[in-house]
């Protein structure tokens, strides 16, 4: 890839302010697409870490059989905040919102997204949502208890504070569909001269599928949880089946969005690893078309398939078929990914650098949630694991073990570019280790209870799930210590002014390793041309005398 | 310069269109529309079976078309924004076609 950009002694975007302002001002009313990251990245993780916290409670209650910590309904709202502020607040704005927001532009030679303002006000949209989520703890009624589905007829008869939370998730709706609307204008009309659909970087071709589900998807959500709050509000018969609505609508249309919601989670971080892959085993990718079609096809497929989450409800036989059918035929673009990866790492000169590590622990964690998602997406094994913690299990595989590390991944990889310092390296390896033993411990006894048949959800158990809920308990601790070693090292590279990271320091020949780190306001002096495609490692010599 | 003024030598060609609607096709229209909405009341009365949902839904997409078309001058803008509502509208028609493969067949 050759690039026109000049690398001089100069400001970067921590230094020069895009408005009047210093200080906060200039952060809270920046359009600089790499400041509105940032502010993502720090908002998002403060909800992170609450959410941590919520599910450490949760887990130490489980501990042991009957009450330990807290009481059933303290329970049931805690499990409902972690999936509220996880799912909506980290996981859907993850990698977009804060790794797409910083390296869209540069990755395509930009100077910035094409709508400036309009991203600075999706992130006062998605600050409000978690803010309203996050008062509607303290309100009177407390928080909503009803499980981060808001499932009816419970959502609509519940004393708890559903409004403030269904206000929440429909807020942040709108913040999804203006950073989704962005993306894709940006990705149509900001590409730099000669980079044609087939020389972008995979991490774009992601952001694209998921920017798509996100508009056309997201509004189905929106206007179902409004729906709720009517039915709250006016009493009219839509969902509840005493006053003549259909529960199972509800379930139709919360899942139309929420399934393609789980991709619009896991596509980026699918770009993420396909960005890292190639870097860290020095070799062209295997099957970049392949690659950058499936992410599309996840994006067509993935939305076709939302009622396998509703096998047991009673739908009819027909639609059970074909969702579980379409279920199967979406796991096909899924392991064309995980192959080409696997093939791209074949023969490879490979750096078993964290961002690597984090990488290969999600392809080996995605491959667990993947294959036990086929496992539920059979009608008949459904019946036996629906509502039990092989669920939850199987979903924290898919979330937290892929998409939780690609989004570490990433913060691993892009670290040096955004900050222009270095973290110790060491450090992370040894975090990365102790969270994916922890990950593990945590998680895998989940799938073995639930197979038992420990329901999920659930505050009290059965003596013979002790075992399984003790070593599970430890495995939070042990994520937790992971997670605390992880951030600490990260916290600490940010403010090691000594260590400055050079322009490239994994040998990376995206774009962005083109660019100062961190760095300057409209990242390029002139806008680069484009020659070569994404992953060109004959040029991998040349790209390594530059950084020296 | 930022980027997006960069582009926008680049983008296409803007065009102004003259369209102005006549009052009379305005009214044209909203009659069609109120005939639309009678046949939609009087449909939903005789027992169709399965047919039933189906008419409802033709008959709402053809006045939503109307309204796209003429109050909203879709028929009048650039294709690209056709494109995009029909995007969107078909991605509607197969949510639809899928629910119903539940609401169709059940016992």
């Amino acid at each position: 890839m050759n690039t026109q950009a000049k690398v001089t002694e100069e400001k970067n975007f921590f230094q020069q302010s895009t408005n009047k302002y210093t200080g906060i001002g200039s952060w809270l009313l920046t359009v600089d697409h790499k400041r509105i990251g940032i502010l993502y990245l720090f908002s998002m993780m403060t909800f992170f870490i609450v959410a941590v916290i919520f599910g450490f409670l949760i887990r130490l209650e489980l501990i042991a059989p009957g009450k330990t910590i807290m009481e059933p309904q303290t329970y049931n709202q805690l499990f409902t905040l972690h999936g509220i502020i996880m799912i909506f607040l980290f996981i859907i704005p993850g990698l977009p919102a804060v790794f797409g927001n910083f390296m869209l532009p540069i990755m395509i030679g930009a100077k910035d997204v094409i709508f400036p303002r309009l991203n600075l006000f999706s992130w006062y949209l998605f600050i409000a949502g978690g803010l309203i989520a996050v008062v509607s703890m303290f309100l009177p009624g407390g928080s909503a208890d009803t499980g981060w589905m808001f499932y009816v007829p419970y959502s609509i008869r519940t004393t708890t504070n559903v409004i403030p939370a269904l206000t929440a998730a429909f807020i942040l709706g709108f913040s999804s569909i203006l950073t989704g609307l962005n993306f894709i204008t940006t990705i149509h009309r900001m590409r730099a001269p000669g980079m044609s659909w087939f020389k972008m970087p995979l991490f774009i071709w992601s952001l694209y599928a998921t920017a798509w589900i996100q508009i056309l998807a997201t509004p189905i959500i929106g206007i179902t949880l409004l729906l709720v709050s009517i039915e709250r509000w006016f009493g009219v018969g839509i969902f509840d089946p005493a006053l003549g609505g259909d529960p199972i609508l509800y379930q139709h249309l919360f899942w139309i969005y929420s399934h393609p919601a789980v991709y619009i989670m896991i596509l980026p971080a699918m770009g993420m690893v396909s960005e890292i892959i190639p870097v860290f085993a020095r070799r062209t990718i295997f099957g970049y078309n392949f690659i950058a079609f499936s992410s599309i096809a996840i994006a067509f497929f993935g939305s076709l398939v939302w009622a396998h989450h509703m096998f047991t409800v009673g739908m009819s036989d027909t639609a059970m078929f074909v969702f579980s059918f379409l279920t199967f035929f979406v796991s096909i673009p899924s392991a064309i990914k995980v192959f080409n990866w696997v093939s791209t790492l074949y023969k490879g000169s490979i750096s078993a650098d964290p961002p690597l590590l984090y990488a290969l622990s999600f392809i080996f964690q995605f491959a667990i949630g993947g294959f036990t998602g086929l496992m539920i997406g059979v009608l008949s094994v459904n019946i036996h694991l629906q509502d039990t913690s092989f669920i939850v299990a199987h979903f924290h595989y898919v979330m937290f073990g892929s998409t939780g590390f690609g989004i570490f991944a990433a913060m691993h990889y892009w670290f040096p570019k955004m900050f222009g310092t270095m973290y110790n390296k060491k450090i992370a390896n040894w975090a990365w280790a102790i969270t994916t033993i922890g990950f593990n411990t945590l998680y895998f006894p989940m799938f073995i209870m639930g197979y038992l048949g420990m329901p999920r959800r659930y505050y009290d158990y059965l003596p013979e799930f002790h075992t399984y809920h003790l070593v599970s308990t430890i495995g939070s601790w042990i994520l937790i210590l992971g997670l605390i070693i992880m951030f600490a090292n990260l916290i600490k590279g940010m403010r090691n002014k000594k260590d400055v990271a050079p322009m490239n320091p994994w040998g990376g020949v995206t774009l962005e390793w083109k660019v100062p780190s961190p760095p300057p306001m409209e990242n390029f002096h002139e806008i680069p041309t484009v020659t070569t495609g994404p992953y060109d490692y004959s040029h991998y010599e040349l790209a390594g005398k530059e950084t020296k | 310069m930022t980027n997006s003024e960069q582009h926008t030598e680049h983008s296409e060609h803007h065009t102004e269109h003259k369209h102005i609607v006549e009052y009379g096709k305005y009214l044209f229209i909203w009659l069609g529309l109120l005939a639309l909405t009678g046949i939609t009341v009087s449909a939903a009365g005789i027992n169709l079976g399965n047919w039933t949902i189906v008419l409802a839904l033709v008959i709402a997409s053809v006045k939503s078309l109307l309204v796209l078309s003429i109050f909203m001058h879709l028929k009048f803008e650039d294709k690209v924004f056709k494109i995009f509502v029909w995007v969107a509208m078909l991605t509607f028609a197969i949510f639809i076609f899928f629910t119903f493969l539940d609401y169709s067949f059940i016992r």
